[in-house]
């Protein structure tokens, strides 16, 4: 069974220069208050495994949004995403070499996590070839060449932690997700060594009805009540 | 024409490739307007790639910025019948051919139906998002852009900067005219009747293969 902690617990126990997935796009599915207790935490040289640097502004007023609070600190050193457009701020850092960005197809990232929790040795995809994402050696072990058809064979992506947010978490870890917030939170679940998910609302296990679990618990290993967390 | 004017040209004819029941990505920016031209008789299921199928605009009821934005981070809801899914089995959709039409913008095309939208080298780097799996998957990819920046030409012989995919093309819609990519090359098929052949050719570096039915683009 996963065990429940505080958010000051969590944050304990990522260190500096963690390999970090976290799961949304655009701020909508990020774990909101994971990640501005780990941006007050003066802690850094991260890896961020997500989709995108999220968004300066956020949809209630905030002035950064989900992970775009760890970038404006400064605290990530290497961002792996798929588009960085709406952050402003990515580019600059990288402008100035303070920050590495490696840019994947989105539909390879996906795939890459999902192959890195799965136990395959990678994922062949057409989506690239031709392109200068042949030439990502970090990322792409070859061009291969199946049935006439060429694809690039793109490796397993996985990291020290994945911090996602579900809506509704049972104590069995079992998770609920509302919205189109579950995005990139199915895979990463499952690809990285420690799992945190961040519950909007937590219920006894069971009262999630087993048909209707998106995220099966067994991947969680730590909840943080977001619901008994202020702000 | 206006800046306005012309998004509203080039999307109004766009609109008319959509098939009644077509499932449809739409791009950030221009394309996102395909669904406010479309005739009353068509409608179509649009998919965004991080995890919605039947997107429609959200009301101050349905709005839950939170929880359901589409791919260009605004705030939307889905239609009855609709459905949230995850990346993985988004991008299935999109690599495994089950998207009819993707419509988007583009820096560059060339006449062989290459496509370069997402990175200018040591100017711009936004990244490619979903645009490389939705131009490889689409069964149709229909790229909407102006003719020209700043006077250059977009519709090159050979993209000059990184390609976003080879080949993938289907047809170039601007407010000059209609383009077909062909294996022969680029066949106009309609003209906005504003400009004359020579000067839509003037201001294409591929060249244009004059469709012998030619019409006028409304």
């Amino acid at each position: 069974m996963p065990k429940f902690i505080t958010l000051a617990e969590a944050v304990e126990m990522i260190p500096d220069g963690a390999s970090i997935m976290v799961s949304g796009f655009m701020g909508c599915g990020n774990p909101h208050k994971i990640i501005d207790a780990l941006s007050k935490s003066g802690k850094g040289n991260f890896k961020l495994i997500c989709n995108d640097g999220a968004q300066p502004g956020g949809p209630m007023g905030e002035d950064y949004y989900g992970v775009a609070k760890l970038i404006h600190n400064r605290q990530v050193k290497h961002m792996v995403a798929t588009h960085v457009g709406l952050n402003p701020e990515v580019g600059k850092q990288m402008n100035e070499g303070a920050m590495r960005v490696d840019l994947i197809p989105q539909g390879s990232f996906a795939e890459m996590i999902r192959a890195g929790g799965a136990g395959l040795g990678g994922v062949l995809t057409p989506t690239g070839v031709g392109t200068i994402v042949e030439d990502y050696k970090d990322y792409v072990h070859s061009v291969q060449e199946i049935d006439g058809r060429k694809y690039l064979l793109m490796k397993p992506i996985r990291a020290d932690f994945a911090l996602i947010s579900g809506h509704i978490v049972d104590t069995a870890g079992n998770i609920w997700y509302k919205g189109a917030t579950r995005n990139f939170a199915l895979p990463m679940a499952t690809a990285a060594d420690i799992v945190i998910v961040e519950a909007d609302r937590v219920v006894e296990a069971g009262e999630i009805e087993p048909e209707n679990v998106v995220t099966s618990g067994i991947f969680v290993d730590y909840i943080v009540d977001g619901g008994k967390v202020s702000g | 024409m206006d800046k306005d004017n012309i998004k509203s040209y080039i999307i109004a004819r766009a609109a008319k490739e959509m098939r009644d029941g077509d499932i449809v990505n739409l791009g950030i920016g221009m394309p996102t307007m395909v669904p406010n031209f479309l005739p009353k008789d068509v409608k179509v299921i649009i998919q965004a790639e991080n995890g919605l199928m039947r997107v429609i605009p959200c009301t101050e009821e349905t709005c839950e910025p939170i929880y359901k934005v589409d791919a260009g981070a605004t705030p939307v809801s889905v239609a009855p019948g609709g459905s949230y899914f995850d990346s993985c089995t988004s991008f299935g959709m999109i690599r495994g051919g089950h998207i009819d039409v993707t419509v988007l913008g583009a820096l560059e095309v060339d006449e062989k139906g290459n496509l370069s939208n997402w990175i200018i080298p040591g100017k711009k780097l936004p990244g490619m998002g979903g645009a490389m799996d939705l131009v490889v998957g689409a069964k149709k990819v229909i790229v909407t852009m102006e003719h020209t920046q700043k006077g250059e030409p977009k519709i090159l012989k050979n993209c000059r900067l990184p390609l976003t995919a080879v080949n993938c093309v289907d047809l170039i819609i601007t407010e000059m005219g209609v383009m077909e990519v062909t294996p022969k090359g680029l066949v106009l098929t309609e003209i906005n009747p504003e400009y004359s052949v020579e000067e839509v050719q003037a201001a294409t570096e591929a060249v244009l293969i004059v469709s012998p039915g030619l019409k006028p683009m409304s």
